[in-house]
């Protein structure tokens, strides 16, 4: 199904109104007849952007499969929240094994799948980026190299969040976590070249690659939606605002969400087989200190005398994403 | 149908007949032979209805063994030593999720020092993950005791652990039957799971469980452990009937009846310990043998019937529980409560050593005259030792004592 392009002024929530598009062009969530896969009672903090997008990619992934999938998770908020013994919010079969190892798991899962001849059944492992990118990134790239017919959801909140926000190396530069305190000279996070998941999932060459972001919930079950069109091993980081952990206000997490992809600093783009294919324009391009100053993590950077220098250097990064992935409407901005 | 063939050839072929669906599959020596052998039997069409999984570490290899079981896939994987620390993690797991994953473990000790050799040190660190563990004496056993496992773990949804020695079985070439796909399959029937991730009926598997149950869900593991103790006699005399031979079971004991001396080992060296026996009582000597073939669930009212009127316990361990002694024998404490005997514990083939039978027989001897310390290391080089220990009195920096001990052995 080719996504038509919307265009009305979004204001306040940013929410877009479904009544105003075809029926097959709304969006998942909005159709009573949804999964509900995650479903209500769970206990994720409220305003948390990895329960919010769990949802949304579960049940757009459910739609494109018929119904027919089994999800691996890996430890860390969303496996906690969603199943405090003895209950689950899942609506779908799930397996919890460890923290590091829900690529494998999916792995096997498919696996057993093919022996079985169900076709029809789609494997999704997900975790958080502590899951993804840390403990678990030997697995997801076997998993990757083999090309195992597996969705890989990371929901990047940008810290173990649920052993009590501390750094991981998706962590950005000069956020404040628990293990990156913000004292000493640097304070915060340092500046690594960091460790970007997606292109080093591209460089897999695997099938199929996309960032999202919970602010752009339309064009999240749309990624979802064209990467259960696809066989083999893909993968979709989404990022995924975490009101405690950011020292964010709940209701700003899309708000969030959505400032970190206008300034550049979270760059939404789909990548086949190892090329970029398309990003998503910025539509209002915004200096990275509207991103920054609302989140307690960068309190430190706006003092009494503001971190101007640590400021810039985030700043060009951003720049830098803006041009590298072509996020500007080049026809518009030269 | 007899052939001659090497140990590990034959576990791959029992395997190979016991229908697994997924087999999960990480190199390291000495177990690489059997995955090799499957893998085999697997891309050139002869092993039907399997997906082979080259997988990027040990721990992703146990991974895989637990996404395909919980999806309802016969699962089969093996390793050893390093590989099995590797998935240490994933041992648990798969236990605490009731699995019935079978895993061949070709024992070999643990480093630094590195080292391929046999020894019992790695499948012993995992004694209490809540896998059964079964040890083989002889590579017949090794062969039979995975169709056991099989059955075995489905029949509990609990995992099993084969563990056969390293080189000494895994690598050795013998006359071995190799049973029809007829008799396995009048044996194992289908895998029936008692938990299954499928889409028609969500279940979600792997919650967290808090104080308020978790001591009951371990507790169920236990449980079934005790269950196990009866079905694992029940299982090896079936398999008697339909194969025609003894394999398997709780412990065999040899020349036991009226022993008043009883050594008890797990695994190959029950052989050489066997032919002592025979050599001591020749000579009068009312000594005796058992052999642990399951290590865990531990056969402790077995052992304590068996041992209930000998006078000595000598325990061949090929593991040192450092700073205490011996594993085995520290379990067999709790079968000899009510017990008085002197019971000996006998640290022996660390990393490879060969357990000859000149030092097991010197050893019996002085262990029948009761001139054996409680724990002993069999033919250790105390001389080398000591030189080492002197060096590191003489100087800080003595450097590092294994390529110290090398050195001065003239190891090169
Ligand atoms: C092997 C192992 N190490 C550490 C932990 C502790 N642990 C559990 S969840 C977690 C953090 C999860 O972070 P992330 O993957 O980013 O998910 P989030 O909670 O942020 O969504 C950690 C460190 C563990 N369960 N297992
Ligand atoms: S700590 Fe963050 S990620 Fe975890 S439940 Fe709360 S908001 Fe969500
Ligand atoms: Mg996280």
């Amino acid at each position: 199904m080719e996504m038509q392009q919307i265009k009305f002024y979004q204001t306040g929530t940013f929410t877009v109104g479904n009544r105003l598009l075809e029926a097959d062009q709304r969006s998942v969530q909005a159709n009573m007849e949804r999964t509900n896969s995650l479903n209500s009672g769970h206990r994720a903090c409220q305003g948390c952007g990895e329960a919010l997008g769990a949802r949304y990619a579960i049940d757009a992934a459910m739609r494109a499969a018929n119904n027919q999938v089994i999800a691996c998770n890996a430890t860390g908020c969303l496996e906690v929240f969603s199943t405090p013994y003895p209950e689950t919010s899942w609506q779908i079969p799930w397996i919890h094994s460890l923290f590091g190892n829900a690529a494998a798991v999916a792995t096997g899962v498919m696996a057993a799948m093919k022996v079985k001849g169900r076709k029809d059944v789609r494997v999704i492992a997900q975790g958080g980026d502590g899951g993804t990118t840390d403990i678990g990134f030997g697995c997801l790239s076997g998993m990757f190299e083999r090309n195992d017919d597996v969705l890989y959801l990371c929901y990047d909140n940008e810290a173990y969040m649920n052993t009590g926000v501390q750094r991981s190396s998706a962590t950005p530069p000069a956020a404040r976590t628990a293990t990156t305190m913000a004292l000493g000279a640097e304070p915060g996070n340092a500046f690594g070249q960091g460790k970007n998941v997606p292109l080093i999932a591209m460089a897999h060459g695997i099938p199929y690659v996309a960032t999202a972001s919970v602010a752009y919930l339309r064009d999240l079950e749309a990624k979802v939606s064209r990467a259960m069109t696809v066989r083999g091993a893909r993968y979709i980081h989404i990022l995924v605002p975490c009101p405690l952990g950011w020292g964010a206000a709940p209701h700003d997490t899309i708000k969030l969400a959505r400032l970190a992809v206008e300034t550049g600093i979270f760059p939404l783009f789909e990548a086949e087989h190892g090329e970029v294919t398309s990003s998503n324009k910025i539509r209002h391009r915004v200096p990275v200190e509207e991103y920054l100053r609302p989140q307690k993590r960068f309190a430190h950077l706006f003092g009494k005398t503001p971190a101007v220098d640590t400021l810039a250097r985030i700043q060009d990064m951003a720049d830098r994403n803006i041009r590298k992935f072509r996020l500007m409407d080049e026809r518009r901005h030269g | 149908m007899l052939k001659q063939c090497e140990g590990s050839h034959a576990i791959a072929e029992s395997v190979a007949l016991c229908r697994p669906e997924v087999i999960c599959a990480y190199p390291i020596t000495p177990q690489t032979h059997i995955v090799e052998g499957l893998g085999e039997m697997v891309k050139a069409g002869d092993l039907e209805n399997c997906e082979f999984i080259n997988v990027e570490s040990e721990f992703a290899a146990l991974s895989v063994a637990i996404g395909a079981s919980a999806a309802g896939a016969r699962t089969y994987t093996a390793t050893a030593s390093q590989g099995l620390l590797f998935m240490a993690e994933a041992v648990y797991n798969a236990a605490g999720l009731g699995l019935p994953i079978v895993m061949t473990i070709g024992n070999r000790a643990i480093g630094a020092p590195i080292n391929i050799w046999n020894d019992h040190t790695d499948s012993m660190s995992m004694r209490d993950a809540g896998w059964i563990q079964l040890y083989a004496e002889t590579n017949q056993e090794a062969a039979d005791l995975h169709i056991q496992a099989f059955r075995l773990a489905e029949e509990l949804s609990m995992p099993v652990m084969v563990c056969v020695d390293g080189f000494i079985l895994t690598h050795a070439y013998e006359r071995l039957d190799i049973p029809t796909q007829e008799q396995v399959d009048a044996y194992l029937p289908p895998f029936e799971p008692r938990q299954v991730l499928d889409p028609r009926e969500p279940v979600s598997i792997g919650a967290m469980v808090g104080p308020e149950a978790f001591m009951e869900v371990r507790y169920l593991a236990h449980h079934k452990q005790m269950r196990a103790l009866e079905l694992i006699p029940q299982l090896s005399a079936e398999f008697g009937q339909v194969f025609g031979r003894e394999s398997g079971g709780l412990m065999r004991t040899y020349r036991a009846e009226d022993a008043k001396t009883i050594v008890v080992a797990l695994g190959s060296v029950n052989g050489t310990i066997k032919d002592v026996v025979d050599e001591l009582r020749d000579d009068g000597y009312a000594i005796g043998a058992a052999a642990i073939l399951s290590f865990r669930p531990f056969p402790s009212d077995a052992l304590h019937e068996l041992l209930s009127h000998a006078k000595r316990l000598v325990v061949i361990e090929k593991s040192l529980a450092v700073g205490i002694g011996g594993i085995v024998s520290h379990n067999l404490r709790m079968a000899l409560s009510g017990i008085s005997l002197h019971a000996y514990t006998v640290v022996a083939g660390l990393g490879g050593r060969p357990i000859t039978k000149a030092s097991l027989r010197s050893l019996f001897e002085r262990a029948l005259r009761d001139e054996l310390e409680p724990l002993t290391f069999l033919d250790l080089n105390q001389a080398a030792i000591d030189r080492e220990l002197a060096r590191e009195q003489a100087q800080r920096r003595s450097g590092p004592s294994a390529e110290n001990i090398l050195r001065d052995l003239g190891v090169r």
